[in-house]
């Protein structure tokens, strides 16, 4: 029988995987905790470990299967879990830090680096539980290893919950100042959410919504080098061209993501829930989304055109994707995290890219604000501020959008800050010096946008 | 994944000399891989030899057969790569 591949074909897959880094970013095992609550803290925390070890007991290693089997590296395995607030309410617990730790034991136990959900969703208000797992974020992530905390603060529907805006800044000051010993780096784990998505597999803003299965596999993909390559190839193509192959390499990307989440929820026993399609930069040479945008035509990441670049490979994205897969979900499109991204450290550290650049930016791309070092010295007042504007880009848009700032203690503008591995290294940018104190003092609701209103 | 293949794909690219095809074949026939089909091209000036095998009844896992072809590539001069068929598929077929 003949070839049924062409050898073009055959020989742009396997360039793809070996020069091009494309790779299956995460396979995130989706657990429903709902039947783990207990009116003891401890006692739910030990069903929660329970539960997660048996139904992701198996996870690494059919990831790892899956690897020797098609030949496509699966870089992380990953669990998110309902929000850890909802769990936790019934008991009468004030801190739910010993639940964290429960999580983390159970991810190490499984053999996955991070663990999703230590969460709650205060869009329009807050519970007590909802506060009791907020005032345990700080101390929670600075005594894990692998859990992973997000907040939601406000959604298109409900406004933005300027209280929980305002508590949110002391949170991501105090997280970072607990964890001082290493720049800050229980930030790094910590987002704050405006219209957070229920079934995001990328971390550190992963949970697993009310609204999903007992159990679901999740499936990341990335592939920064692939589009990059692809773009480098057409240095004379007009717009419409260049939208248009981006949408081609982004759809090739995705169909990996499909026939590894397809394997591994058969393999596991479990429904397939999406596979994601974000282009998520690692700090290795190769796998930047800065470069993508300089391979359009900017000199660096944060030139005017910027904003313009990335709204067109953040469309195109999608748009491949969305065809790729029968189910397309999660964030799908660029993240611009700065520390983990080549391309971006550059730009940051020579003045290229600026924190306002960047936040413009966030209104086109799929997320936000990411990993980003601000000095340690930021009162809890403007990072609350820079909560607030990233969460109203959100909500007047109808898009996710979320911040993970590190405020490094000690240092300044200018130093350095080294979190090592993914989540790689940033130098500290600086912010505008003008208070936002009173704006923040002032509580209560922003309320929803006429967006929200079109039953 | 109803169809359940078991073919993969393997590629080799590099300068052309005597023996390749002999040395890719002796590491598959070794693993009792069933050789289908064979092609030969050259892309950007570089040789490129393109072979499906079937693995139904191999005698090795698909892991230790593409280390032992990797091996054999180092050894001849040559880059050779193994990949499931389905990578293929899924990528360039809709």
């Amino acid at each position: 029988m003949p070839l049924p591949f062409s050898p073009q074909e055959i020989v742009e897959t396997i360039r793809m995987v070996q020069m091009e880094n494309l790779d299956i970013r995460t396979i995130t095992m989706g657990i429903s905790l709902r039947d783990c609550a207990h009116p003891d803290l401890d006692a739910a925390g030990r069903k929660a470990y329970e539960k997660i070890c048996r139904l992701a007991g198996r996870l690494v290693a059919v990831g790892n299967e899956i690897e020797r089997e098609y030949g496509i590296p699966v870089v992380n395995k990953r669990i998110s879990v309902t929000p850890i607030s909802l769990i936790a309410e019934c008991t009468a617990a004030k801190s739910y830090v010993r639940f964290a730790e429960h999580l983390d034991r159970a991810a190490a136990e499984v053999g996955v680096n991070f663990i999703g959900g230590f969460s709650a969703l205060v869009h329009k208000g807050a519970t007590p539980g909802d506060r009791a797992l907020i005032a345990s974020i700080p101390e929670a992530l600075s005594t894990t290893e692998r859990v992973c905390a997000s907040v939601n603060v406000g959604t298109t529907r409900a406004g933005i919950n300027m209280d929980a805006v305002a508590e949110m800044g002391r949170i991501v000051h105090e997280t970072a100042h607990r964890t001082a010993d290493r720049d800050g780096i229980g930030a790094a784990k910590l987002v704050v959410f405006c219209n957070a998505v229920e079934d995001n597999p990328f971390m550190a803003g992963a949970f697993h919504g009310v609204g999903e299965p007992d159990c679901v596999i999740n499936v990341g993909v990335s592939g920064p080098g692939v589009v990059m390559s692809a773009v480098q190839q057409m240095p004379d193509a007009d717009f419409g061209e260049l939208a248009s192959v981006i949408k081609r390499t982004a759809f090739k990307i995705t169909r990996m993501g499909e026939l590894v989440g397809r394997a591994a929820s058969e393999k596991l026993g479990v429904p397939f829930g999406i596979v994601d399609l974000s282009l998520a930069p690692t700090p290795a040479h190769g796998d930047s989304v800065a470069r993508i945008l300089e391979a359009m035509g900017l000199e660096r990441v944060g030139a005017h055109g910027s904003t313009a670049a990335l709204a067109l490979l953040n469309d195109a994205v999608k748009k491949g994707g969305a065809m790729a897969s029968g189910y397309v979900g999660g964030l799908s499109g660029a993240f611009i995290p700065v520390s983990e991204d080549i391309g971006m450290i550059e730009a940051a550290e020579m003045g290229a890219i600026t924190f306002d650049k960047l936040e413009a930016m966030t209104a086109v791309c799929s997320v936000g604000l990411d990993m980003i070092a601000v000095p340690g010295s930021t009162p809890p007042e403007t990072i609350a501020a820079i909560i607030a504007d990233e969460a109203a880009i959100g909500m007047i848009n109808r898009k996710t959008t979320a911040v993970r700032l590190v405020p490094a203690p000690g240092k300044d503008v200018g130093d350095f800050v080294e979190f090592g591995g993914l989540l790689g290294r940033a130098p500290v940018v600086a912010l505008n010096a003008c208070s936002s104190a009173a704006f923040i003092r002032r509580g209560g609701r922003i309320p929803a946008p006429l967006q929200a209103l079109n039953n | 994944m109803s169809e359940k293949s078991n073919r993969i794909i393997v590629t080799v690219i590099g300068a052309d000399r005597v023996g390749i095809i002999a040395g890719v074949a002796t590491v598959l026939a070794e693993a009792n891989a069933n050789i289908v089909d064979i092609s030969q091209t050259t892309l950007r000036e570089f040789f490129t030899m393109i072979l499906m095998a079937d693995l139904s009844q191999a005698t090795i896992p698909f892991d230790e057969l593409k280390r032992r072809l990797t091996e054999k590539g180092e050894e001849m001069g040559v880059k050779i790569d193994a990949q499931h068929e389905d990578v293929f598929k899924y990528m360039h077929r809709v």
